[in-house]
């Protein structure tokens, strides 16, 4: 069985970051992702991010995504394995690989460290026909529309009105596809006005407090009810209304996708203000067990900067928890935590510091 | 349907491919997802669930909810959201 000094599971940003950064530190690692090519959510990301880093403010996620690669493909201790998934890591200290044409080919291989970078899952929501086809994630519509240039309908309606609502919207607009409306159940837009602004500009409505209630076709989407919400979320008899559509997108929320943490026995926490259940570390992300990190999104829904922050720290320290010092260790994870501060330092991130405090063991 | 101008993105696909789905000949690019062809041939409906025969769609693109499980080549349960097509492949829906 091929052994690793790490292997790091998932090729976001954070993942990303993680592997570059031990792999400066000389170990040799196995980097594992399931899509069809590295990069994460970063490859759908084509507007300049909102990152609040010196270094990434202002540059579309797709770019740093494609900087990141290409200096991956130039460190010869790096493996790449994509479109493969890591199913489970068990006490003899083996990790189960299904590789190949749709999985059919199981490979086992072992860590003496474990970085577990895996994302965030998108959240459903309930309502009516809610398993139609038409009924999209956000980050599907991205995919399919920013990556490999399929148009996913012609009409859609947007629920949520986050940043990645606001974005996605943005984005179906650029397409050439008709976004008929977004709706928002809370009573305030929760993006930032720079998105928010853009959309309504351009004709598009915002409702807010109001939701959808009931999806209508046979084989596909036809068209949808919308309705307006009271204080407590339930709907106001006589405020709906149709819209012909052909497409829903629901960009409300994701949540850690922490299967691995759990499997391998991880201590776990639920923490509303990281959207979820996240597994508990130390201020190196390290989890309750001894040779297993974590970093980004599956450690608290953040930002891509901060993941890679925390891929970086992540990387660092599982290197050298393994006698692998990077000749400048202590300087590197100062300035890496202090750029985390940095980075959490303003209202919005007020939620998420708080959530770490709950988080870390 | 594909996307025809953008104002940032360009669009570099693949080689033209072809592919059968439930006995039809279509075409696709190579090395796209098996799924993002089929919706930009119009075809929004990937499989019917097992018991109650509901119809299922492209969800997630990312592996991870099952709705656009397929038969290709003969195999069943192929998660064609990131699944690259292939010249000839025989691409079926499971019910
Ligand atoms: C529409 C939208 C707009 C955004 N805009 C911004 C922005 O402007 N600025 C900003 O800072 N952030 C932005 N973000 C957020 C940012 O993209 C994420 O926070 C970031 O990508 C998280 O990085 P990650 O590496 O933790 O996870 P991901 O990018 O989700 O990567 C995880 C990877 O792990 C893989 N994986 C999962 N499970 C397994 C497994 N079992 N085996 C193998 N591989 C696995 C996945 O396929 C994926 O490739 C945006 C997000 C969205 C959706
Ligand atoms: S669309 Fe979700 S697994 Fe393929």
């Amino acid at each position: 069985m091929k052994e690793y000094d790490i292997i790091v599971v998932g090729g976001g940003p954070a993942g990303l970051a993680a592997a570059t950064t031990a792999a400066k530190c000389n170990a040799n690692i196995l980097l594992v992702d399931d899509g069809l090519q590295l990069g994460g959510q970063l490859i759908k990301q084509t507007h300049k991010f909102f990152g609040s880093t010196e270094q990434f403010a202002g540059i579309r996620g797709i770019d740093i995504a494609h900087n990141f690669i290409d200096e991956i493909s130039h460190l010869s201790n790096i493996e790449i394995l994509t479109q493969s998934t890591a199913t489970g890591f068990f006490e003899d200290g083996v990790l189960t690989i299904l590789e190949g044409y749709n999985g059919n080919r199981l490979s086992k291989v072992k860590p003496r460290r474990l970085i577990i970078a895996t994302g965030a899952s998108e959240n459903m929501l309930s309502f009516i026909n809610n398993d139609l086809p038409g009924v999209y994630g956000a980050g599907a519509v991205q995919t399919l529309m920013n990556v490999y240039g399929v148009i996913p309908g012609r009409a859609v309606l947007m629920v949520g009105a986050g940043n990645i609502g606001l974005i996605v919207s943005y984005q179906l607009l650029q397409a050439g596809i008709e976004v008929k409306a977004i709706v928002e159940a809370l009573p305030c837009i929760g993006g930032y006005w720079v998105h928010a602004s853009k959309i309504r500009r351009l004709g598009i409505p915002i409702y807010t407090r109001c939701t959808l209630k009931e999806v209508k076709g046979k084989e596909e989407v036809e068209s949808v009810t919308i309705c307006n919400i009271d204080d407590k979320f339930n709907f106001i008899p006589g405020s709906e209304r149709e819209l012909s559509v052909d497409t829903i997108c629901l960009a409300v929320g994701l949540s850690p996708l922490a299967e691995l943490l759990w499997q391998a026995g991880c201590e776990m926490a639920y923490i509303p203000e990281l959207c979820g259940y996240v597994a508990k570390r130390d201020e190196n992300m390290k989890t309750s067990l001894d040779h297993i990190y974590i970093a980004g999104d599956v450690a608290g829904i953040e930002e891509a900067s901060s993941a890679m922050v925390e891929g970086q720290i992540a990387g660092l320290n599982a290197a050298a928890s393994l006698g692998l010092y990077h000749e400048k260790y202590r300087e590197l994870n100062l300035a890496f935590h202090r750029q985390l501060l940095q980075l959490r330092h303003n209202e919005v991130s007020e939620s998420i510091t708080r959530g770490i405090k709950k988080a870390t063991l | 349907m594909r996307i025809q101008e953008h104002p940032i993105l360009h669009f570099k696909p693949g080689k033209k491919v072809s592919f059968i789905f439930e006995g039809k000949k279509m075409e696709g690019y190579l090395d796209e997802p098996i799924a993002a062809a089929l919706v930009a041939a119009g075809i929004k409906v990937l499989s019917y669930s097992r018991k109650l025969k509901r119809p299922r769609g492209f969800f997630c693109a990312i592996g991870n909810c099952s709705s656009c499980l397929m038969k290709v080549n003969g195999i069943p349960n192929v998660r064609t959201c990131i699944t690259r097509l292939e010249e000839g492949m025989i691409i079926e829906r499971q019910c």
